[in-house]
């Protein structure tokens, strides 16, 4: 044993550094790597066979593969704030100090035990969602069961950032296909990017022990770099996931730029204080390419048998890598069961290390193909004609059951398959079902079973561009299909298994891609190396491996080991009537997993076909959709966070307020003072004392953030009669009218006050968070529809500052700073607008209320907002003024029964259902055909349809708690009568205030046929069981003539 | 993400630079009294579901803010025509 207490680790060989020891833990063992190690190469270094435990039944699972297809080794990383979950141990680098945890430990026992491991497809569906009040119990269980990682607690304490890019080709892998294309269409001038998931270029080639040009390949791969670097317009991206590709050749690509490096990146250099990261951790690219090239390799397929989940079953590429790439070997003899050529070379890698081959059992019968020769003359024994139908053992494996198998007449496991077998052209279809059991098995002795499938291309990208997969018999596999987008597929991700072909498929799609983007002749001018892969004899299309004893008895033979699906509950599903391959994914969980079942799609579609006694082609795949590795939040938000998550407007008067240390509110994205809590004052307080203030005295508020749209041209006054319902045609100059804004189908979808500035210049007010949809909406009318009427609209929201002088006393505070205009209710009548000066500086002043309080609200440049609002203080001051938030503003506004669109209103009420019938004019009456028919206002039609005349509809009301000091909780439902449920809804709670001039509660709320029902007593149980009783009343509480606003 | 040619920006920008407008070439009965409620349902809420080729508006939002034409492929997403209001495709 090595004396770095590596017991599984070789003396020499590998792309690790032994000089570069690295100290980790896993689940709380100390243990030692090397640089150049992942986690699970450290981790089978280590003599560790135990990495997880499976989320329905909690089996003992080891690792199985080597990169992004790993579906057992997930683990969490840290702990706290930094702690990264759901990571494949086989793509963490190790790093000193790198502290892992399985969830292993948690994970099982809880519900092993609740549900005695059983659990068959939709055990979801049979057992949680009936009855249905046991879900939650359930799911607590599942929860705590799945063990598939926590949340970090905390925010994240690491950078993010995004780069936005352009380039003529795209090309994803850097293994030997990807940087021949690079380097192909790098030599005909395109601009390139090559992007690999992995620490360093040359994809298979890093685990491969293949000669290129006579020499190692990785010397080929080195000097390819090499040449990629000379050219200043290609861009080399290392540790980057192509995971997502989106329409227009939009491709995301995350690159982990300090994971590697640990958990937090590294503080700033200078001043050591700061906590802020020098560099991101993560960065996502958003790549616009011209043309792309999808090099991304292939994943081999591992071979279905019974109990294949044992620790110490894997995939025979995987167990190569570990042996030649990170001098690992992770048991001491090998039993490798293939069905083709390729997994010979992990039969030969082994034996080169001096460990014991039990034997190859390989499904043809009579393989003789150049590999399979090297290996007999190495004194390895090929078993042909069989197969491994059982891995031995429990925590780890002790043995293989090997049987002989042979081509069935028939169908070994379901009837249908028989069917099937009578088909003229049933050979095309032979693969899963046509394999039976030749004879008795027998049992072989080994520690270590690799097993290879063939290769399934990684099609996830070619899928995402719109490709539809076609299944190929030859190249048993899914291949990308007709591309939709500029991209094209090359090497084995097209179903190219063999070096050479790889080589010359990759140049070539790099001189196609150049040529489209508009660089070179589209001919390969590059010089391919020469390397020395045999040829490879044609494989076997096997999938599932056929046990003594029906599926459904057998031992589980596991498809997607991270859900715990199997062979048997493929079948069930198919039994049980699924046809489709994307219900049965649904229905048993199949590929749900975080590995988004890379190793499991293609035997559990090869399985369900037999099972429904159809061909593969004809069962298709489930669709693969980004993310093709699991993507953290922080690398899609970037900078996106805090601050920056979404902006906040503010007024001009922003600051003072927040000197006043107003409470906020965000309205849109503004931010509003909602009131103002002197100190020991509760809310109501506040806002009990700012609107007393109003009604007794005068207040101030901050109306800057009303939606302003600026409206000219000689058709102003046309345009504006089409978009209101009200009449704007008679509306004079420096008067003010409340419009509704109606859609087509007749409902509310804005109001506000319109002013007529001048001859042919209007300003129309918005409410504050509908002020773009308002603007939008205009401005499609006037493209789309009217582009013939003569008006322009400017949105001028930010242009003006906004105080609102309100209350008994307001005129007399204006006084104060207005000389010009003149005040008095003859001169300047409510619902009319002047211009003149205000505190010495231009303003517009408009007589409107929303309070039902004398009113002026005072308009100034917004430069000039601060010092108009401090003018309007301090001429205020020995009238006590107040300044008021828009809660009070809401008690007001609902004393007087003020709809406020959007809350009392939710799209679906008609200006009568709220009361609100005068503010429409008639519509056009139906004319004589030869006449031109006048344009009436959107949505007039649709005013007298059926359903808007029905009697029942709710209408806005108010509503007075039998206890004066009870507030109904806003969205309450109204019933007739207190009981039990069911009980028939009669409307709900639209606004509700503790109202301090009546000094009781009002609630205004939508009720159906409200306004027949004045008087009536209604019924509004709560959340908490207790029923509130209320009388039926006018909307308007306070002032109902209308006099106050008046004066 | 789409990219869209901005008919009168003459620039290929990003989609999120655009909102959607709906199908286009829809016209709003020129006397709407005189529609039946069905009539008018159907101009309210019908709209087509193509497969290909398909006739929408879109705004560059965060540009010029004028509405265009693009007729756009439903099913590769390619944009076929991008033309200005009042034209035909």
């Amino acid at each position: 044993m090595p004396a770095n207490g590596q017991p599984r680790r070789l003396a020499a060989g590998g792309r690790i550094d032994r000089s570069k020891p690295l100290n980790f833990s896993f689940d709380g063992r100390a243990m030692q790597g090397f640089a150049g190690d992942t986690l699970a190469s450290a981790l089978l270094a280590n003599g560790v066979d135990l990495v997880g435990r499976s989320f329905k039944h909690g089996r003992p699972r080891g690792l199985i593969g080597q990169g992004a297809e790993e579906p057992n080794a997930i683990v969490t990383l840290g702990e706290g704030a930094a702690s990264v979950p759901n990571l494949r141990a086989t793509q963490v680098e190790l790093y000193e100090g790198l502290a892992a945890h399985s969830g292993a430990k948690r994970s099982l026992k809880t519900l092993a035990g609740a549900c005695a491991g059983l659990m068959p497809a939709g055990f979801y569906y049979k057992t949680f969602m009936r009855p249905k009040r046991l879900w939650m119990f359930w799911e607590r269980l599942l929860r705590r069961a799945a063990g598939l990682g926590a949340p970090p607690a905390g925010p994240d304490p690491d950078l993010y950032d995004k780069f936005n890019q352009h380039c003529d080709v795209l090309v994803v892998g850097g293994g030997p296909t990807g940087l021949v294309a690079a380097l192909q269409a790098a030599g005909a001038g395109a601009r390139v990017i090559l992007a690999d998931e992995q620490p360093e270029f040359g994809g298979s080639l890093l685990a491969s022990t293949v000669e290129m040009n006579g020499a190692a390949a990785a010397q080929w791969v080195a000097e390819t770099v090499a040449e990629l670097r000379t050219f200043p317009a290609v861009q080399l991206l290392l540790r980057s996931t192509a995971f997502g590709y989106h329409d227009h050749n939009f491709v995301t690509i995350l690159e982990r730029r300090t994971d590697h490096l640990g958990l937090v990146a590294q503080p700033l250099a200078q001043g050591a204080a700061s906590t802020v990261p020098a560099a991101p951790r993560q960065r996502l690219h958003r790549v616009r390419a011209k043309q792309t090239v999808l090099a991304t390799g292939a994943l081999e397929r591992p071979l279905v048998f019974a109990n294949n989940d044992v620790p110490g079953v894997m995939l025979a590429s995987a167990l190569s890598a570990y042996v030649n790439r990170y001098a690992v070997a992770p048991g001491e003899r090998l039993l490798l069961c293939t069905t083709n050529d390729n997994g010979y070379r992990t039969a030969l890698d082994w034996r080169r290390i001096g460990r014991e081959v039990t034997a190859v059992v390989d499904s043809r019968p009579q393989p003789d193909g150049a590999l399979a020769q090297q290996a007999r003359a190495a004194g390895i024994e090929v078993i042909a004609g069989h197969g491994v139908i059982a891995a031995v053992g429990g925590k780890r494996v002790r043995g293989a059951l090997v049987a002989p198998l042979r081509i069935a007449a028939g169908g070994p496991s379901d009837k249908k398959s028989a069917k099937e077998a009578q088909e003229p052209n049933g050979a095309a279809h032979w693969p899963v079902a046509g394999v039976e059991l030749a004879g008795p098995p027998r049992r072989l002795d080994c520690d270590l079973i690799a097993s290879s499938g063939g290769w399934s291309p990684t099609i996830h990208l070619s899928v995402q561009a719109g490709g539809k997969p076609v299944w190929s018999d030859a190249a048993a596999a899914f291949l990308p299909g007709e591309p939709r987008q500029q991209t094209r597929s090359a090497g084995a991700a097209a179903g190219a298994f063999g070096l050479r072909e790889c080589l010359l498929q990759g140049a070539q799609a790099g001189a196609a891609a150049a040529r489209l983007a508009g660089f070179g002749d589209g001919q390969v001018s590059l010089a391919l190396p020469d390397c020395d892969a045999p040829a490879e004899a044609p494989q076997q299309a096997l999938f599932l491996v056929p046990h003594t004893k029906p599926v459904s008895q057998a031992p589980p033979q596991f498809v997607d080991m991270q859900l715990d699906v199997t062979a048997a509950d493929l079948e069930l599903a198919a039994r049980e009537g699924y046809q489709s391959v994307e219900h049965v994914k649904r229905y048993t969980a199949l590929g749900f997993g975080t590995d988004q079942g890379k190793l499991s799609n293609v035997n559990g579609v090869a399985i369900l076909a037999a099972a429904l006694g159809r061909s593969i082609a004809d069962t298709g795949v489930t669709m693969f959709r980004p993310a093709y590795t699991p993507v953290s939040f922080g690398a899609i938000a970037g900078r996106d966070v805090g601050g920056l998550f979404d902006p906040e407007r503010h007024t001009p008067m922003h600051s003072w307020h927040e000197a006043r240390e107003a409470v906020w509110e965000d309205v849109g994205r503004w931010k509003r003072p909602r009131h103002y809590p002197q100190p020991g004052e509760a809310m109501q307080d506040a806002v009990d004392r700012e609107c007393l203030a109003v009604r007794r005295g005068v207040g101030l508020m901050d109306a800057s953030t009303l939606g302003k749209i600026d409206i000219q041209g000689p058709d102003a006054a046309l345009f504006l009669n089409r978009v209101y319902a009200g009449r704007f045609l008679q509306l004079g100059v420096g008067r003010c009218r409340y419009g509704l804004m109606l859609k087509e189908d007749g409902t509310i979808f804005d109001d506000g006050v319109t002013v007529r500035l001048g001859e042919s210049r209007y300003l129309l007010h918005t409410t504050t968070g509908n002020a773009e949809a308002v603007f939008a909406w205009l401005e499609r009318w006037r493209q789309t529809e009217w582009p013939e009427l003569k008006v322009y609209l400017t949105s001028v929201t930010d242009h003006w500052a906004t105080a609102a002088v309100a209350g008994p006393q307001a005129r007399e505070v204006l006084r104060q700073v207005c000389a010009d205009i003149d005040l008095s209710a003859q001169a300047f009548p409510f619902m009319s607008a002047r211009q003149g000066q205000v505190a010495g500086r231009p303003a517009r002043v408009f007589r409107i209320s929303f309070s039902g309080e004398l009113c002026f609200e005072v308009n100034v440049p917004a430069q000039h907002g601060q010092f108009l609002w401090d003018a309007l203080l301090e001429a205020g001051e020995a009238f006590e003024i107040r300044p008021y938030g828009t809660e009070a503003m809401h008690v007001l506004r609902a004393e007087k029964g003020f709809i406020i669109v959007g809350q009392d209103t939710d799209g679906t009420q008609t200006p009568d259902d709220m009361g609100l019938g005068w503010a429409v004019r008639p519509s056009p009456k139906p004319q004589d055909a030869s006449e031109a028919p006048a344009f009436g206002f959107i949505g007039d039609r649709s005013l007298s349809l059926a359903d808007h005349q029905r009697p029942d509809r709710p209408q806005l009301v108010g509503l007075k708690t039998l206890a004066a000091e009870a507030v109904l909780p806003e969205g309450a439902q109204i019933v007739n009568e207190p009981g039990r449920p069911p009980v028939d809804m009669q409307g709900h709670v639209t606004s509700s205030y503790f109202s301090a001039a009546l000094n009781r509660s009002i609630a205004l709320a939508m009720l159906r046929n409200g306004r027949r029902r004045m008087g009536e007593i209604v019924h509004c149980p709560l959340a908490d069981g207790r029923t509130l009783a209320a009388q039926v009343v006018s909307p308007v509480f306070y002032d109902p003539k209308g006099e106050r606003q008046h004066v | 993400m789409l990219q869209i040619r901005c008919p009168y920006c003459h620039e290929l920008r990003s989609e999120e630079e655009f909102a959607y407008g709906g199908e286009a070439h829809v016209r709003r009965p020129p006397h709407p009294p005189a529609l039946t409620d069905r009539e008018w349902g159907d101009y309210l809420h019908f709209r087509h579901n193509s497969r290909g080729a398909h006739r929408e508006m879109w705004r560059h939002a965060a540009g010029c803010g004028r509405y265009f034409n693009v007729l756009r492929d439903t099913v590769s997403y390619a944009v076929l025509k991008v033309y200005p209001m009042g034209d035909e495709p």
